[in-house]
């Protein structure tokens, strides 16, 4: 087990939201001495024996006789506890019912006991998620090893804290088309409740090129990735083929079936995109390098300084990109925008992403409270709603911060990035903003709802505000928005922050779902 | 001598509750997590489970005389006694909850209360029987 320290340390501190456990663990070396093991069980006579069993195996015991004390003193102190073990009846809440509650709330392992030994009761214990299952009379033996539930779950964490690198290829296959494939590596640990969720085929699959994981990655980088786009769009989107593209973009290592990966997701993206309506698409070309002259006049399109916010790193490059790409597959079906206008190379400007996702990993490690929820979805936003906006959502800019290029609004930008936690109907306040509050709203619901629902199990919770405002927005932001969401699922895995659970990015992925289901209903010309 | 003829009782009478299966291997770990934190461990046990297991035979005993018998009721207390006589290793009363339990899955009302006379008969001895034992034992370590 390993100590609280340097990734690990900073990874508690990197959201408040997930607090890693290993800060109080105990010292190591010592180890599993010193586990912290709440106890519940109804039965006094029971319950004072494996006290004393516990305590002689030199863990730190804490008893319970009541389902809803033990749940009390795990919410006061969520990281106060390693492992829990349960009585299956009990009085006044059934142990399953309390294994969930855990299993939600503080994603911790439970231990199921009981006289019953039937097959069905011990099937029940697996299917709500126990990850052991004890028969009374319990023996010391039993008790013996149950610090390992507590390493496996914490080696699980970790792995896919450490897979939360750089950007990642976004592997996962979108399992239907509305799917939000965020592959964002998420610290799966605390929300593990997530697997009980519906969007639970979501894993996460990112990985840092540099971890020590079984299956190596490709790393989508915003070079890689242009090249991609270059490729496909010399090929013509219809006749990129992996095998053609692979050779075009004559990429050392990299392989036919990353190619085909990849341009499944960035087919997807595209294909969700050309719901746009061919005015819509223009605004996404200011999505491009703020640098590249050629989109000046769309930058300012609906008054939003899309290209300052890109640069700023406001708007995650994967959605950029994607939005480029889907502006890109749309001018070539009905847009005006002629091909040539659309900047291969900036149709997909990982600058700040790559800045964000790559070297930002440290900077999200660094940053207590931003989790990453939404990467790749668009923030755009004017500074004066970023500003408004700043203390309703979760700071996705803080990671951009830390890259943003761009003085001007980089700082505001960050400052009124999303934060965390912070109730997503407090973005309707912002009804009059533009597109660029909607643009932001993706993010706040997804972030909030992704740290919301997995704290509290309440899912989408959020969601509704963003839709509201949303609807104020131009239906050009408007789409990016609620499908940029999804783009950067599609194509560019969004490395979402340390902290940020699996659960939280599928929930995520599952707010943005909903909030591309969210009709355009608002577009203005 | 006093200590010797005490110790030998002692040791005597716990293997006749072992030989005699009215404790099982489940006893020798309360025996076994006495220490010098807890000397009386297994007394404080042994205390504890008669003091709970009564109140849970008045439950059974009211269950069983109210009509119509909740059977589901006195599954899930039997399940709780149960529990708790397995868990000090007291073995002939566990066997009783286990027919008893039978009976009550059956719900065969008579065969309930005959079973739960049983059970209530096992508790009894083994009460008294280790009353006696942990007297001597505690006797015996009291001894020089």
């Amino acid at each position: 087990m390993k100590n609280s320290s340097g990734g690990k340390g900073s990874m508690s501190t990197a959201s408040s939201i997930t607090t890693w456990k290993a800060d109080v663990v105990p010292v190591p070396d010592q180890f599993p001495a010193g586990l912290r093991v709440l106890v519940v069980d109804d039965d006094p006579t029971c319950l004072i024996i494996l006290e004393k069993m516990l305590r002689n195996c030199s863990y730190d015991v804490t008893k319970c006789n009541r389902a809803e004390t033990a749940l009390l003193k795990l919410r006061e102190n969520r990281n106060g506890f390693d492992i829990v073990i349960s009585d299956v009846h009990m009085p006044d809440m059934d142990g399953f019912k309390l294994l969930e509650h855990i299993g939600l709330e503080m994603d911790l392992p439970v231990i199921m006991m009981s006289a019953d030994d039937g097959k069905d009761v011990v099937m029940k214990g697996v299917t709500h998620g126990a990850c052991d299952y004890l028969i009374k009379p319990v023996r010391i033996e039993a008790l013996k090893n149950i610090w390992q539930h507590v390493v496996r779950k914490r080696k699980n964490e970790w792995k896919d804290l450490e897979q939360s690198g750089s950007v990642e290829e976004g592997d996962r296959q979108p399992k239907q088309s509305e799917d939000a494939d965020y592959s964002s590596s998420v610290n799966e640990g605390n929300w593990k409740s997530s697997k009980k969720r519906k969007d639970d085929e979501d894993e996460t699959e990112d990985r840092d090129d540099t971890s020590t994981l079984k299956k190596p990655r490709v790393v989508w980088s915003v070079e890689l990735h242009q090249q991609f786009v270059a490729a496909v769009n010399q090929l013509g989107i219809d006749k990129a083929v992996p095998k053609k593209i692979l050779e075009l973009m004559n990429v050392p290592g990299l392989t036919r079936e990353n190619v085909a990966s990849h341009l499944q997701k960035y087919r997807l993206y595209l294909r969700r995109l050309s719901g746009v309506s061919p005015h819509s698409c223009n605004p996404n070309n200011s999505f491009m390098n703020p640098q590249d002259e050629t989109f000046g006049p769309l930058s300012s399109v609906h008054g939003l300084d899309l290209q300052t916010l890109t640069a700023t790193g406001q708007l995650p490059a994967q959605c950029l990109a994607t939005l480029q790409a889907a502006v890109l597959g749309r001018s070539t079906a009905k847009s005006s925008i002629p091909m040539p206008l659309v900047n291969q190379r900036n149709i997909f400007s990982f600058e700040n992403p790559k800045l964000r996702f790559g070297e930002g990993q440290q900077h999200v490690n660094n940053n207590n409270k931003q989790v990453n929820l939404l990467h790749g979805i668009p923030t755009t936003m004017e500074s004066k709603q970023l500003t408004s906006l700043r203390h309703t959502s979760q700071s996705i800019g803080n990671v951009n911060m830390q890259v943003a290029p761009h003085g001007a609004q980089s700082s505001q930008n960050n400052s009124s990035l999303i934060e965390m936690g912070q109730p997503l109907s407090r973005v309707q306040i912002l009804n009059d903003s533009t597109v660029p509050l909607s643009v932001g709203q993706p993010i706040v619901p997804n972030g909030i709802a992704a740290n919301v629902s997995t704290r509290n199990g309440i899912p989408e919770n959020i969601r509704a505000p963003g839709y509201n405002l949303v609807s104020q927005t131009s239906s050009i932001l408007n789409f990016p928005m609620n499908h940029a969401s999804e783009l950067p699922v599609d194509s560019f895995s969004l490395r979402s922050t340390p902290g940020m659970s699996d659960h939280t990015s599928k929930e995520c992925r599952h707010d943005i779902r909903r909030l591309s289901a969210f009709k355009l209903s608002s577009r203005q010309p | 001598m006093d200590r010797n003829r005490l110790h030998n009782q002692v040791a005597s009478m716990r293997r006749s509750l072992f030989d005699q299966g009215y404790l099982d291997d489940q006893f020798i770990q309360l025996e076994e997590l006495q220490d010098d934190t807890n000397p009386n461990f297994v007394q404080e046990v042994v205390t504890l489970f008669y003091n709970d297991s009564t109140r849970l035979i008045q439950n059974i005993e009211q269950a069983l005389n109210s009509r119509p018998i909740d059977f589901c009721k006195l599954d899930d207390y039997m399940h709780q006694f149960k529990g708790s006589s397995s868990s000090i290793g007291a073995k002939k009363v566990t066997n009783e909850c286990t027919a008893f339990r039978e009976y009550c899955n059956a719900e065969n009302a008579e065969g309930c209360i005959r079973s739960f006379q049983q059970v209530k008969q096992e508790h009894a001895i083994l009460k008294r029987k280790l009353e006696v034992y942990l007297q001597t034992v505690r006797q015996a370590s009291q001894t020089a």
